[in-house]
């Protein structure tokens, strides 16, 4: 199996989940510089999909789909996944807030 | 034939015992199952509420705060067995995570949300036995 190498993953993750879930938003967010890790890393996501599939669905439910679909990313080498999930229905052009700041507790 | 037999009986004792080692078999997730019932909120997280080692937990630790609400926290920073066994036993891949009357709720994001839609309050209501007053 090939590994996950590095600078790809965001690309892996993106492509599993444009195929797995059609989404009609799809924004994501490398925010592993605000975390204590080598620049350039790719260990810290911040996924927003907006797809018809998660209408009517409860928000646990959306985020272990979401989980599922990147089980080899979470294993290998992505630490932290900050899932926003919703049905178009619930979908507002807002500004997504930023993940909360590192608190060093990252590597121990 | 006698000797076929108990070949046999032996291999399908083994895929017995091996379809009897579930969950419960293994210590830590044993020592979960009773950890995660130790308190009406229990929460696993980087640090302690006192010193949260991770953004995503201290938010945890703030929303619960805001609720006022009391909660049993386990550091898995400490402790590598539950740091991984936590993630088996949720089925969840992310510290922290949150659990109400031994039910998994979420980690950070689904508190966060359930905090905004107002859904948290009813969650933890419905498990604290002294009704706040009004």
């Amino acid at each position: 199996m090939m590994s996950t190498a590095s600078k790809c993953v965001e690309s892996c993750i993106r492509t599993k989940l444009q195929n797995r879930f059609n989404p009609k938003v799809l924004q994501l967010i490398n925010e592993s510089h605000m975390h204590n890790v080598p620049k350039d890393s790719e260990t810290h996501f911040k996924v927003v999909i907006v797809s018809d599939e998660f209408e009517g669905m409860p928000l646990i439910k959306r985020h272990r789909l979401v989980n599922a679909i990147l089980t080899d990313e979470l294993k290998s080498g992505v630490h932290a996944l900050s899932i926003v999930a919703k049905a178009p229905t619930q979908w507002k052009d807002d500004p997504i807030e930023s993940s909360p700041n590192c608190r060093g507790g990252f590597g121990k | 034939m006698l000797s076929i037999n108990k070949t046999t009986r032996i291999g399908s004792l083994n895929a017995y015992k091996q379809f009897l080692c579930t969950k419960s078999d293994d210590p830590i997730q044993s020592h979960i199952g009773k950890l995660v019932k130790g308190n009406k909120i229990v929460v696993f997280m980087k640090g302690n509420p006192q010193a949260p080692r991770c953004g995503f937990s201290n938010a945890v630790v703030d929303i619960l705060n805001i609720h006022k609400a009391k909660f049993e926290a386990h550091d898995v920073l400490i402790d590598e067995n539950l740091r991984n066994g936590i993630k088996e036993f949720s089925n969840w891949p992310t510290i922290p995570q949150v659990f109400v009357d031994g039910e998994f709720i979420g980690g950070c994001d689904i508190l966060l949300q359930l905090h905004r839609s107002g859904e948290l309050d009813k969650i933890l209501e419905k498990n604290t036995q002294e009704k706040p007053v009004a």
